[in-house]
């Protein structure tokens, strides 16, 4: 067994806990970034390829508070308004400081170019040419926490759980991947960034690392969740033909650059059948991500969806010249695939995309239990019921910053409270893994995300809310508590079942909280209950009673004083 | 469509069998979809690394893929047999997993 110990301890080297890192050691702690992937290319940061929002001002006027304006209005009254306020000003300050870091947001005219996205009420968005923001995000970040004193990175380490002592964090304790040894690791404060959990889905962007741990990690320490029905669907996200080496959302940024338009599967188009709200001038791209999802489902659900069941999407009206102006390289990697955007459309569906909900913190991005602090999309409340686009990656940096900062000046105040007693549940759940040739973790997970995508997709109703309930509960019974294993140094079969043990956890948070709000709103459309209920107009909030997750509270929402 | 997929198997210091998987597939799927199909449908055991799936940005599914190394991720399927080994100048962990990670970013940063 290794036992290493630590003042900040940071589980997840995405964007949000390499900036965690970085703050925390310039406020004086020595920090251990650990991360089950490589440092900085585990999650969703290293695959954003679009933009990050942030009211730089640069292409025309703008000020934090109409981006926090559109915040709110794209949450529907649910954002948590501090955590939402914290993301629009200080998001500021990291888009700015990030550009002194070199990170290349794309420039025009001697100042730093931002796009007009979709809920945006300005040109607000940065981006790094070509669809290389994310990238380009992390590779600065990595850069920048190698050469900060008192980070020490660590890769292949897998964290199972949090390590609490009477009540309080005090540190994690997971294993080592290519060997396969147990791993101790005591900290004064610890901070979960380990991202979202929408490989929960059968359709998704995500990593293989983005089964939603950080919710389950926080759940079994103690601390709260909130808002865990938002699950954010991606409208246009690529269906066919099989596109590698592109990111499957990469769509969204052509569309804005140059339009393109969806037809069902019999080639009309159907956009302005459902827009509602205002339109922009120039008529392209006026559905927000819930609306536009919902048209898609809509087609498809009435017998008009294109053949592998989503929509098509067309540039057929760009110019092979203009493609390649906006679009350089990424056309060459399109003819790689086969795909020619002059010649036919592609066609594209709703995939699991981003999640709202998470981890309940306050302002100082700490949670029910001392010494836990969480950042980054693990984070519920800043996006209320949906999702901005480019407010992903602005939260992570400012959420990361503001937790780095928080768990530093909390470690400089707190002795550690390790003791091998705290660890010791799961050193013997990693002890009773056996070799198993009958079981298959793996199947069991494409069981659970085939479930969560037709039972508890972006539209819902009771009954399917609850066969789907039942079936996890009797998932959760099959994963039991005594984890499978290959016995193999980089045990697939362990890392599986661990994976699973939180993916079934973390989906039952998603369908109590679906199955309670008996109204549609943003993100969560319920078919039976058609239409917002001011009445909802409150966060859900869940823990774990009793080793079961359920909903312990609804939070009416308050409105920040300062702004409101 | 079918393709037979040869994998060098082994760990660290034992002789490396060759595992044979029978994967159906249609025309445009990947070396890491077929990998990932052996895992859900055939042996749950198969040690391999990836992160991001498509996006072709983690850089983890590195191996050598009939004799060069190529990322399994932006490799197409074929029909009839490929052969699919760990990457020759790094430790080996198991299968096609080698210890990629720079050496400051390891838990035994002596180890090579
Ligand atoms: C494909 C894609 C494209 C996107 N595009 C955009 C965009 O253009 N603009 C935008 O604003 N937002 C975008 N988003 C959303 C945005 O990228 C994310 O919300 C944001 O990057 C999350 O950052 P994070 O640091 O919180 O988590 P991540 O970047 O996901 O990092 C989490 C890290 O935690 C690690 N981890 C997880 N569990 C464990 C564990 N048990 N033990 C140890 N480590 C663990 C993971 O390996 C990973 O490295 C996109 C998301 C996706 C999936
Ligand atoms: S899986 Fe990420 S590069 Fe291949």
């Amino acid at each position: 067994m290794i036992h290493l110990q630590t003042d900040v301890l940071i589980i997840g080297a995405g964007g949000a806990g390499m900036y965690a890192a970085i703050e925390a050691a310039k406020a004086g702690s020595q920090v251990l970034l650990v991360d089950r992937s490589l440092i900085g290319r585990g999650g969703a940061t290293v695959m954003a390829m679009m933009t990050v929002a942030a009211a730089l001002g640069e292409q025309c006027p703008d000020s934090w508070e109409n981006h926090f304006a559109d915040t709110l209005a794209a949450g529907q009254g649910l954002c948590d308004e501090a955590l939402s306020a914290i993301l629009c000003e200080e998001g500021v300050t990291r888009i700015r400081e990030m550009d002194d870091w070199k990170v290349g947001w794309a420039r025009e005219d001697g100042h730093i170019k931002q796009a007009h996205a979709p809920g945006h009420d300005r040109p607000r968005c940065v981006y790094v040419d070509f669809l290389n923001t994310g990238p380009a995000v992390s590779k600065t970040l990595r850069g920048k926490v190698k050469n900060t004193t008192g980070v020490r990175r660590i890769g292949d380490v897998f964290i199972v759980d949090i390590t609490v002592q009477d009540g309080v964090a005090c540190g994690a304790t997971g294993f080592h991947m290519e060997s396969g040894e147990a791993v101790t690791l005591a900290a004064k404060s610890v901070i979960i960034a380990t991202g979202g959990l929408t490989r929960l889905y059968g359709r998704n962007s995500a990593s293989l690392n983005m089964g939603g741990d950080g919710y389950a990690l926080a759940l079994r320490a103690g601390a709260e969740l909130i808002d865990m029905e938002f699950v954010q669907f991606f409208p246009i996200g690529h269906l066919a033909p099989r596109l590698v080496g592109l990111d499957p959302i990469m769509w969204d940024p052509f569309r804005y650059k140059l339009g393109g338009t969806l037809y069902n599967g019999l080639m009309e188009t159907f956009e302005d059948n459902y827009a509602t709200g205002p339109t922009r001038s120039d008529g392209n791209y006026v559905l927000t991500r819930d609306k536009a999802t919902y048209a898609i489902f809509k087609e498809v659900e009435a017998g008009r969806g294109s053949p592998a069941g989503g929509a098509y999407l067309s540039f057929q009206h760009v110019p092979e010249a203009e493609l390649r102006r906006n679009f350089g390289p990424v056309i060459d990697t399109l003819a790689s695939n086969g795909i020619d955007l002059t010649k036919g459309p592609i066609e594209v569906a709703p995939i699991a995309h981003y999640h709202m909900g998470g981890v309940r913190v306050d302002a100082s991005f700490s949670t029910a239990v001392p010494g836990l602090f969480v950042c980054g999309e693990a984070v519920g409340g800043a996006n209320g019921a949906n999702r901005l686009s480019g407010n992903g990656i602005t939260e992570a940096l400012a959420f990361g910053a503001r937790a780095g900062q928080s768990a530093a000046a909390y470690a400089h105040t707190h002795m550690l409270c390790w003791t091998a007693h705290a660890a010791a549940a799961t050193l013997d759940l990693l002890a009773r893994r056996a070799q198993s040739r009958t079981a298959n973790p793996a199947q069991m997970i494409a069981q659970l995300q085939a479930l969560m995508a037709s039972h508890v997709g972006p539209f819902r109703t009771q009954a399917k809310l609850e066969a789907a309930l039942a079936e996890i509960d009797a998932l959760a019974d099959a994963v039991g508590d005594a984890p499978l294993a290959s016995g193999l140094p980089f045990d697939a079969m362990l890392i599986d079942w661990l994976d699973l043990r939180n993916m079934v956890q973390v989906a039952r948070s998603v369908v109590i909280a679906a199955l309670a709000r008996t109204e549609s709103r943003g993100a969560h459309q319920r078919e039976d209950f058609p239409g917002r209920d001011d009445a909802w107009t409150l966060n859900q909030v869940s823990a774990l009673r009793g080793g079961v997750v359920e909903l312990v509270a609804r939070l009416p929402r308050t409105q920040l004083e300062s702004v409101a | 469509m079918i393709v037979t997929l040869i994998v060098a198997r082994a760990a660290a210091g034992t002789p490396s069998v060759e595992a044979r998987f029978d994967v159906p597939f249609t025309p445009g799927q990947t070396v890491l979809d077929g990998l990932r199909y052996v895992r859900t449908h055939a042996d749950p055991s198969l040690a391999f690394r990836y992160s991001c799936i498509n996006a072709n940005a983690c850089k983890e599914c590195m191996m050598v893929i009939d004799g060069k190394v190529a990322y399994a991720c932006t490799t197409r399927l074929h029909e009839g047999v490929q052969h699919l080994a760990p990457l020759p100048n790094k430790r080996l962990v198991s299968d096609l997993v080698t210890e990629i990670a720079p050496p400051d970013e390891r838990l035994f940063p002596r180890s090579q």
